[in-house]
């Protein structure tokens, strides 16, 4: 019986496809809304991930993310030095400023100041150049994103450029998550960016440490806390403090969360409309197998297998379609290092599920409720 | 009111005893059918004949067990139908009866085998050997060569022979059928006929056919007239003033 469900179904290639393309689109809106959603939003803590060596920031009590932050007291490099368990600790400098291109159009880009010594504060990878140049007179590094946006087409190694009025010449291109903002990024020494940053207000905007054999992050944050009476967080701590910034100061969890409600509302109408036409197409044929003698139960089954391979083919495809989405624009600056979090298509396929049995519950009533006795009429 | 008792001595293929079966019309319970007595024998074809609203369907739907009367008993070949559950009517539905509707109702995607296949396939028998029995039935209806087609690359007459070896392919002791011959013309509905009487009809077997169709009216053994919900008639034969 369930083949025959399986012909009834497909036969009608109309409403087959339809219940398809419904269940397709519906899959496709929810996993690739949600998949840009959630990477939108992890880009809230790539200044954080971008510093993979750094296990735990020192910064202001005030301080919220890499680039919401207030400055340092210049004696807060020592204290944090001075606290047992840290094994090493770099000045960090994160600021805005205007550059001007050669061809004198102005960008605003921000500035990260890196140790002088250690060059900690780098991303981990270059694209091109190396981490040395920094070493040459007026060096910065630009990070890839923000060289495809600043010098499109070209190469920006060697580029000049007019860094709140002081020169700096691009000597690398480093391999970083872009911003939330996708501002360009221009790092340099940390020497260097004081001299880029103008004023003295802002001279030091984290303390980057790293923690002794031996002492967990979790531990020296809260022992740098109680000693200098700066905040510190761990990695991780930041890198969620960053999203949760983005969450709370942005539309964008209210605006996805609408076109992932629309995906699933429209997939609802698609799928609900289609399927029971599709029924209600075939209650003349239901009827007759209910009078034949193929129980309510059998038929429920047959509703169930239709529904299911309908779920089933129609979320593959929109799964597909993401991953593809994703693929055709994995050079897009965009989409840079976008990826599916594995509990997507389980959301995805939660409600395709939700979906498939909310419209088939629905067909099927108009099909147990029909009479055998209907089939004479 | 007519009890029509049984001419043979063995079992009746249908024994109704004060049937009756009231429809809701708004506020109105409409009396369709007023206490129906009566045995159908194996071994014939009977006809069940009577004006537009007389309860022609009303009767046979309650003769084949899938509607409900609102009182009285039905025994199909000694079971007491109206009183097994649910899924045991069902099954018992599919084991014994065959029906033959006047809207074929075959399914448009399956092949005029597999929609003759249906009630072997439902009963649980492999798709390929009920689909070989169901291509057996169709020779026997002489339409073997349409065993591939899909209903709608058929003719209407062929699609109801399709719906024929449906009603037949499992061998059910009784076959009911709404007028089988309403949309077809004399000689084909004459043809129609003797295919039924050839295939359904055997000693242990009986055909119950409702119908208003007078060109058929003698291939009949048994001729039952329903007016207003009563059976008026009972013979060989029509009655007179019909
Ligand atoms: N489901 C129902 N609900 C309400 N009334 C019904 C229902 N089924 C039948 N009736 C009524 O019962 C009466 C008998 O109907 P039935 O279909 O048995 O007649 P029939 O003899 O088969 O007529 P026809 O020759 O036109 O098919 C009619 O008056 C009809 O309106
Ligand atoms: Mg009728």
């Amino acid at each position: 019986m369930l083949w025959i469900a399986i012909r009834m179904l497909t036969g009608d290639k109309q409403k087959f496809y339809g219940l398809l393309f419904g269940i397709a689109f519906s899959t496709l809106l929810i996993t690739q809304q949600l998949t840009i959603f959630v990477n939108l939003l992890e880009r809230g803590a790539s200044g954080t991930y971008n510093v993979s060596s750094a296990d735990v920031w020192v910064m202001d009590p005030v301080s919220r993310t890499t680039d919401v932050a207030y400055a340092l007291p210049s004696t807060a490099l020592d204290q944090v030095r001075g606290v047992p368990g840290v094994d090493w600790a770099v000045p960090h400098l994160r600021a805005q400023a205007s550059v001007r291109t050669k061809d004198g159009d102005l960008e605003g880009v921000a500035i990260i100041g890196v140790d002088d010594a250690t060059l900690i504060g780098l991303p981990k990878n270059m694209i091109d150049g190396s981490t040395e140049v920094l070493s040459q007179p007026d060096s910065v590094i630009i990070d890839d994103v923000g060289a495809t946006r600043m010098f499109p087409g070209q190469s920006p190694i060697g580029e000049r450029l007019e860094l709140n009025d002081q020169r700096a010449v691009v000597r690398g291109v480093a391999d970083a998550i872009p911003s939330f903002t996708s501002t360009v990024v221009l790092y340099t020494k940390y020497s260097q960016a004081l001299r880029y940053v103008p004023g003295t207000r802002n001279r030091l905007s984290f303390v980057l440490v790293g923690a002794a054999d031996g002492i967990d992050a979790k531990t020296l944050s809260e022992r740098i806390e109680k000693q200098t009476g700066l905040k510190a967080q761990t990695r991780d701590e930041f890198a969620r403090d960053g999203v949760q910034f983005i969450i709370e100061n942005t539309g964008i969890p209210l605006n996805f969360g609408i076109t992932v409600l629309l995906g699933f509302i429209v997939g609802v109408a698609i799928v609900g409309l289609t399927f029971s036409l599709f029924i209600r197409d075939n209650i003349k044929q239901f009827g007759a197998l209910k009078a034949i003698g193929v129980t309510n139960g059998k038929i429920a089954q047959m509703v169930a297998v239709q529904a299911g391979m309908v779920g089933m083919i129609g979320y593959g495809l929109g799964v597909l379609g993401t991953v593809g989405f994703l693929t055709a624009f994995a050079n897009d600056p965009t989409f840079k290092g976008f990826y599916i979090p594995w509990q997507i298509p389980l959301i995805s396929f939660a409600a395709m599920v939700l979906i498939i049995v909310l419209t088939g519950w629905i067909a099927l009533r108009g099909v147990m409720n029909t009479e055998p006795a209907a089939v004479f009429r | 009111m007519s009890a029509t008792e049984a001419t043979t001595g063995s079992q009746p293929a249908i024994r109704t005893r004060g049937v009756t079966r009231d429809f809701k019309a708004g506020q109105q319970t409409i009396r369709v059918l007023h206490g129906i007595d009566l045995d159908v024998c194996p071994g014939e074809l009977t006809y069940l004949v009577g004006e537009s609203g007389s309860g022609k369907t009303t009767m046979i739907s309650i003769m084949c067990g899938i509607l409900w009367p609102t009182d009285g008993d039905v025994e199909v070949f000694g079971t007491d139908i109206y009183s097994l559950s649910d899924t045991d009517l069902v099954n018992f539905r599919l084991q014994n009866i065959g029906f033959i509707f006047q809207q074929y109702n075959l399914i448009p995607s399956i092949d005029a085998a597999s929609n003759a296949a249906v009630p072997l396939i439902a009963q649980g028998m492999d798709r390929l050997e009920a689909r070989d029995r169901a291509v057996a039935m169709l020779d026997k209806l002489n339409i073997a060569d349409q065993a591939d087609k899909l209903p709608n690359q058929l003719s209407g007459g062929q699609q109801q022979r399709v719906a024929i070896a449906r009603a037949l392919v499992h061998e059910p002791r009784l076959v009911v059928c709404d007028e089988p011959t309403a949309a077809l013309d004399a000689k084909s509905g004459r043809r129609v006929m003797d295919l039924l009487r050839e295939v359904g009809v055997a000693e242990d077997r009986s055909v119950i056919i409702v119908t208003h169709d007078n060109r058929i009216f003698d291939l009949a053994d048994r001729i039952l007239v329903l007016e207003d919900g009563r059976i008026t008639h009972d013979g060989t034969d029509m009655p007179e003033d019909h």
